[in-house]
């Protein structure tokens, strides 16, 4: 099941400057480590001690992982997933 | 150097007083590629606080999916420090994630300080580096 992840400008670098890229995954947690697996590099900038980094915003099509199941979340055929980083600071 | 319009300096200066104590945030839009602010957009900031700022993740959201169908891209990222100096903070530093905007900050401190602080910044990998701002009319 190929699903699309939207990234965002400041990982391109890991991703041949592609603005998305098709992986495969049933949970996030699958498509995490599948985007790892063909972009190496890019999993530790996701994730910090295994949960999503504060500063990164993970959306299934319109919603935020943190109210859905974070990385439990279950990706559906078709669901389109966008990375963002946190606009904000103090 | 960051080229703008006087119209959106007041705007964000009077966006930032207006919004006092908390912290006022937004952004400038320009057409893709050409790094022009053309279209300025306040955020609201989820945080509502004097210290930190956060757009709400749906606004967020949105706001990208816009820039992408209008092809725009985002020129300037905006937010205002309430009772510091106009210098990106720690903070600012480790959460900006946007290396090609210019990151400007204003001070609220010009209330009582006699020179406006409207300062524009590049922040890349951890690195701050302050740059010119040019005022058109």
């Amino acid at each position: 099941m190929s699903i699309e992840v939207r990234i965002p400008t400041i990982l391109r670098p890991f991703t041949q400057d592609q603005k998305s890229v098709s992986v495969d995954g049933t949970t996030l947690q699958e498509i995490v480590d599948d985007l790892e697996k063909s972009y190496p590099g890019i999993g530790a900038r996701l994730l910090e001690n295994g949960a999503l980094r504060r500063f990164i915003n993970v959306y299934i099509n319109d919603e935020d992982v943190r109210f859905l199941d974070g990385l439990n979340s279950i990706i559906k055929d078709g669901d389109s997933i966008t990375i963002l980083p946190a606009v904000a600071g103090g | 150097m960051l080229s703008i319009p006087r119209q959106y300096v007041d705007a964000i200066l009077q966006q930032s007083r207006d919004e006092y104590p908390d912290e006022a945030c937004g952004v400038i839009l320009g057409p893709a590629g050409s790094g022009s602010a053309e279209r300025l957009k306040a955020m609201v900031n989820a945080a509502h606080s004097p210290t930190f700022y956060e757009f709400d993740p749906r606004d967020l959201l949105a706001l990208y999916r816009e820039v992408d169908d209008a092809d725009e891209e985002i020129v300037v990222i905006y937010h205002s420090h309430t009772d510091t100096e106009a210098f990106p903070s720690r903070t600012d530093i480790a959460y900006a994630g946007e290396p090609g905007s210019h990151y400007v900050l204003v001070s609220t401190r010009a209330e009582i300080a006699p020179e406006v602080e409207f300062r524009s910044f590049r922040i890349i990998n951890g690195n701050v580096s302050e740059e010119e701002v040019s005022i058109t009319d």
